[in-house]
């Protein structure tokens, strides 16, 4: 025996193995779905879903198929995901620097933070913000409006609607002002390269995002109104909010739970970036006349980045399938409608356990496939 | 010789295989029966506390007419009404539950409808209860028919019940625009409910009834008099076994029928001696109506005796809990209701 065949030996095995396992399952389920006079099949995907969602981003109506239920299902819970990933990384960014503060007060406030909202079982903290906090707010009736326009009650947070004229050119127009800000930041990068002049960048990033819009309005016929939140009886003691829009409680509840949950992972990750750059590097900057802003915006972030990026994707991807949660509170994620609903009125458990699993894998498989084009994009390039 | 031997071998063989077939055909005939059987209880999935139907106490006894269904057919299968292993199901994992194996009969406030008895692997055997699905608001909102709702209203509910596609019928016939939300478990409904965050709640009639005694202050909330759907309720088991379906159909019609026939759980003993032949098959005592179940005589008798009539098992657990006092369409077709079960004979 050669030493080719000693080393497929044993991978033909193994794949031998993966294969009886996976048959042997799809066998047994097949003999037992039989048995019980189950199909098998994905044409009821095609079928009226006759059912209604409390809350959905594009049209969605009981007639609608199931798989237009899944698809609105689906970006519920891209929302929540989306959301609870950009709030966990601000508030995450924040609290992890906070804990290296020189202020003791700062620092262990923060630690405290920390310690407090990852010990906790996330469910729990769903329940506590759905069932404790949400539900100690007013009837919308008995609503003080914050900012004058918006409405905090049990039913929902309503916020004024938005209703433009011409949105497509202000769109345009703020694209513009985006690639032109790109545009610049690279020349002024090649001028410091060759003449050492620095522009103030700050400044005509902020102009520019501003007067282009801006324009947009003047010229343009751009225009902008806000439809704001009114009063409704339905009954003698029963109100609602018409007009504007409205953020169910259990998406609030949802993302806030998730973000404090997932920040305070992120923000240990950051910590751990900032301490794992060596005390030297903070110094030599020093030495060489850099200021405390520079140093932390040139030197130390760039390096620590390489030590964040990997450990908070695991956050985010953490995040993403603990969003599955949302079916404790009544939000119309992927669990809850499809999984569960659809799931419920067709009977096809195996079919629909495997899509939205499929789906899951996807989602992550997606999130962690970008952390890492950017961990590449960051990395050390050996020359 | 040869051949003598030849042909005594074939025919022993030959006997032996009928034998063994007509065995396997005993013995296939309720594979469900002998694992019970074996195991010593009943396997009995119910709901996850809805007082009247299926509710456990402190101590962790299961009462309620859903319950009362397992309890018969363990007093029938096995002689001791109490041989039952409880599962509670949320409205979601019920059917899976019981094709997957996990349960023998799904007792559980489950509505009958064409699509879950033909599609999905199950098999409803009666009816223990006709209930129909009503809505509950509070006093206070001044409501008192349907036709008062408005644009704008939220529900609450469960998901994966038949509740939720007749609330959109229901709605949308009348083309008023609501907001349905819908919650896994039935106390986390109530608890929704009962702070505000929906103006009516949607379920069975019976289910608001029962639910109602949970809330904080049951007299701030009524249920409307308007029902908007059948929701026949009956016990369901898997598809493929037939006469585990016909013992846990019969468990049924017998309670029923004995309450017709006044036969009641203290009198059923001395009911064998009654010059009425139907009453007779009823307690054992005429006939051979357990043999084609695989079961004794006495089958019916100890269903009598341990769990009552039908009419004793709605007074202990929907009338006397002050749930339902009047039993409405649940009353036997001799007295206005629509109960009526085929005869045992």
């Amino acid at each position: 025996m050669n030493n080719k065949t000693k080393r497929i030996i044993p991978q033909l095995l193994t794949i031998l193995f993966v294969v009886f396992v996976f048959g042997f399952f799809t066998f047994n389920a097949q003999v037992n779905m039989d048995n019980r006079g189950i199909d098998f099949g994905f044409g009821f995907l095609k079928q009226e879903a006759s059912f209604d969602m409390q809350f959905t981003l594009l049209d969605y109506d009981g007639q609608d198929s199931y798989l237009w239920a899944y698809v609105v299902a689906l970006l519920n819970t891209l929302l929540v995901s989306f959301l609870g990933i950009i709030f966990c990384t601000i508030l995450g960014v924040i609290i992890g620097v906070a804990r290296l503060s020189s202020n003791y007060l700062i620092r262990n406030s923060a630690a405290w933070y920390v310690e407090f909202f990852r010990n906790i079982p996330l469910l729990l903290q769903i329940f506590f913000w759905y069932y404790a906090a949400l539900r100690a707010l007013p009837l919308p009736e008995g609503a003080e409006p914050w900012f004058g326009v918006t409405y905090m009650t049990i039913k929902g947070y309503y916020i004024p609607a938005m209703i433009w004229q011409n949105l497509n050119i202000f769109m345009y127009c703020l694209i513009a002002a985006v690639v032109s800000i790109v545009f610049i930041r690279t020349y002024a990068k090649k001028l410091q390269e060759k003449e050492g002049k620095q522009l103030p960048l700050l400044y005509i990033s902020l102009a520019i995002l501003i007067i282009l819009p801006g324009l947009s309005f003047l010229v343009g016929g751009v225009t902008l109104d806000f439809e704001i939140p009114v009063l409704k009886q339905l009954a003698t003691t029963s109100y609602i909010y018409e007009g504007g829009v409205r953020l169910p409680p259990e998406l609030i509840a949802l993302v806030l739970a998730l973000s404090l949950y997932t920040s305070t992972f992120v923000a240990e990750c950051v910590r751990a970036g900032i301490q794992g750059i060596s005390k030297g590097q903070k110094e030599a900057a020093a030495s060489v006349g850099l200021t405390p802003n520079q140093i932390l915006k040139l030197i130390i972030m760039p390096q620590a980045l390489r030590i964040i990026i990997p450990p908070t994707t695991n956050q985010y991807l953490n995040l993403t399938k603990n969003s599955s949660l949302a079916a404790a509170i009544a939000y119309p994620d992927l669990v809850l409608v499809f999984a569960g609903t659809a799931l419920m009125q067709t009977g096809k458990a195996i079919e629909i356990v495997g899509i939205t699993m499929l789906t899951y894998l996807s989602i992550s498989l997606a999130i962690a496939a970008l952390m890492n084009w950017y961990n590449k994009k960051i990395e050390i390039k050996e020359k | 010789m040869f051949k003598v031997i030849k042909k005594l071998t074939s025919f022993v063989a030959m006997v032996a295989v009928l034998f063994a077939f007509t065995t396997e055909a005993m013995a296939k005939k309720s594979k469900t029966l002998k694992n019970t059987q074996k195991k010593g209880f009943v396997r009995c999935g119910v709901s996850q506390g809805l007082p009247g139907f299926s509710n456990a106490d402190a101590s962790g006894n299961w009462t309620g007419i859903d319950v009362d269904v397992c309890r018969a057919v363990a007093a029938a299968v096995l002689g001791d009404a109490n041989k039952v292993k409880f599962t509670p199901l949320s409205a979601k994992e019920r059917f899976t539950a019981l094709t997957s194996g996990e349960i023998d009969i799904l007792s559980r406030n489950t509505t009958w409808t064409l699509s879950r008895d033909a599609d999905i692997g199950l098999t409803f055997v009666g009816v223990n209860f006709y209930d129909g699905q009503g809505f509950m608001v509070r006093k206070s909102s001044g409501i008192t028919s349907t036709s008062q709702f408005k644009n704008g209203i939220s529900a609450c509910t469960n998901i994966g019940t038949t509740t939720e596609l007749n609330m959109r019928d229901f709605f949308n016939s009348r083309g008023i625009s609501y907001e349905p939300v819908a919650f896994e478990k039935a106390d986390e409904v109530v608890a929704a409910y009962d702070a505000g965050r929906c103006d009516t709640y949607t379920t069975d009639k019976s289910g608001l009834a029962a639910q109602r005694t949970k809330m904080k202050n049951p007299d701030e909330h009524i249920v409307l008099p308007e029902t908007i759907s059948k929701e026949p309720l009956g016990p369901v088991v898997r598809q493929g076994d037939s006469v585990w379906e016909d013992i846990v159909r019969w468990s049924l019609n017998t309670m029923i029928e004995a309450e017709e026939y006044g036969i009641t759980s203290a009198n059923a003993d001395s009911m064998k001696t009654s010059d009425n032949p139907a009453i007779k098959r009823l307690v054992g005592a005429e006939g051979e109506m357990g043999a084609a179940f695989g079961l004794d005589n006495e089958w019916n008798l100890r269903i009598i005796k341990q769990v009552g009539n039908y009419g004793e098992s709605y007074k202990r657990n929907i009338a006397d809990t002050g749930i339902l006092p009047d039993r409405g369409p649940n009353q036997l077709w001799t007295k206005g209701g629509i109960l009526y079960v085929p005869p045992s004979r």
